[in-house]
């Protein structure tokens, strides 16, 4: 039984499941590899020699070097090990989550102060809330 | 016999341990996150559990995708605080209960719950931030631990119906465990929260509030809710919340026993991303 389709209509969202976790196998094992020290300052002195030893594709190597983290989780990482960038990086869970919204570190710390992001509009694709922003590039 | 006496539930936001072991509890910010335990704490003293069994998950930290166990329990002696990338947090080791657990897991594998049986296992935020919140600075944990891993991070998760009949049967193997013991069962996770893609920050005070009343007056009916409606209302990492209802179907009133008293409740936005809920149910 595949997951139910309703997981493919909330926007804004990737859902992390079998299929995802096929294409992003490799990405997800070279984040879970910046675990160990020795394994973060390899990866800092040379980028792209280190992602050279992953079978990862171009486009997710490209993705990691750009910290791009929306183009990370649509070619099949899962947050929890993207983290490990955020974390060889020194960024905060809040600076992760933030720089995949388009707002400022600024702007999206206040709207969490001042109560996080509505649901309202933004449950459904073709809603009007302000989470359905990059559905195009679903 | 051993005996259930509480329900324990709470979010486990790693920003929160971070904020517990950089001294920073007297922030503002921070202490209107911690200012939510203080009754707990105080309440454990006078609890005094032997046992806990603790349902968390995993983040990526002991699991990563070259194994995913559905459900595991830990049957070690000890277990250490994992190093998640920012060095281990400065908490004591967990001390397993090996009997009872893996009496646990033979109870309930044979009533048809195919637990994965761990030995060896680093435990990360997921189980030692609610520790810290529950019990705050020590130099050992004052109970005996007994981790419990949910997967609720590659889809299909298990869903709610299933997390409640496991804490049933997780219950009456606890109370068929001979010796007189005090075990307290943990729910973590949650509540609303969204860490990933344009709808990050997302925050559902009205949905939180309502699981929490439902998890207290219905949980039978709330078990049913699809886990969709997890993610749709609470957030991707809001379907951590089906972990809650592991600890709540372990309670009595689910085989006829009398309601729990509700100990203490707590609810605040924002803890990091999240929204920190937190509750403590006693049985009569």
């Amino acid at each position: 039984m595949s997951l139910d389709k309703e997981f493919k209509e909330i926007p804004g969202t990737i859902i992390f499941d079998a299929e995802q976790s096929r294409k992003g196998y490799w990405l997800n094992q070279f984040c879970m590899s910046l675990m160990k020290a020795e394994n973060r300052e390899r990866f800092k002195a040379n980028e792209r020699a280190y992602l050279d030893e992953w079978k990862m594709t171009e486009d997710q190597k490209q993705a990691v070097m750009a910290r791009d983290l929306n183009a990370m989780m649509a070619l099949g990482g899962n947050i929890y090990f993207l983290s490990k960038i955020g974390a060889t990086d020194g960024k905060s869970f809040q600076q992760m989550a933030g720089s995949m919204t388009g707002m400022s570190e600024e702007a999206y710390r206040d709207m969490m102060i001042n109560g996080g992001r509505s649901i309202e509009g933004n449950r459904r694709i073709g809603e009007h809330g302000d989470a359905q922003r990059t559905n195009k590039d679903k | 016999m051993a005996r259930i006496t509480a329900s324990v539930y709470s979010s486990h936001i790693p920003a929160v341990g971070a904020a517990f072991d950089l001294g920073k509890t007297h922030e503002p910010y921070w202490q209107k996150v911690f200012s939510g335990y203080d009754f707990s704490k105080q309440w454990e003293k006078e609890q005094k559990p032997d046992v806990i069994f603790l349902v968390y998950n995993d983040h990526a930290t002991a699991f990563s995708l070259s194994m995913i166990p559905t459900f595991a329990i830990m049957t070690g002696p000890e277990f250490q605080p994992a190093d998640e990338g920012y060095g281990r947090r400065p908490v004591p080791p967990v001390i397993g209960h090996p009997e009872l657990a893996s009496h646990i897991a033979s109870e309930v594998i044979q009533k048809d719950f195919d637990l994965t049986i761990v030995n060896e296992i680093d435990v990360d935020h997921g189980l030692t931030v609610p520790m810290t919140c529950m019990f705050g600075k020590v130099d050992a944990w004052p109970c005996k631990v007994i981790p419990f891993a949910v997967n609720v991070v590659q889809h299909p998760v298990p869903s709610g119906a299933r997390c409640f009949a496991l804490g049933q049967a997780i219950r009456a193997a606890i109370e068929s465990y001979p010796e007189d013991i005090n075990v307290q069962v943990w729910g973590t996770g949650g509540m609303s929260h969204q860490l990933q893609g344009p709808r990050a920050g997302l925050i559902n005070r009205d949905w939180d509030n309502e699981f929490l009343d439902r998890l207290i007056d219905d949980p039978e009916g709330l078990s049913k809710m699809p886990n969709i409606d997890y993610v749709r209302e609470a957030g991707s990492e809001g379907i951590e919340l089906v972990m809650w209802l592991i600890a709540r179907g372990a309670m009595a009133d689910t085989r006829g026993g009398p309601k729990p008293k509700v100990a203490h409740r707590f609810y605040h936005v924002p803890a990091s991303n999240t929204a920190v809920g937190h509750l403590i149910l006693e049985n009569a």
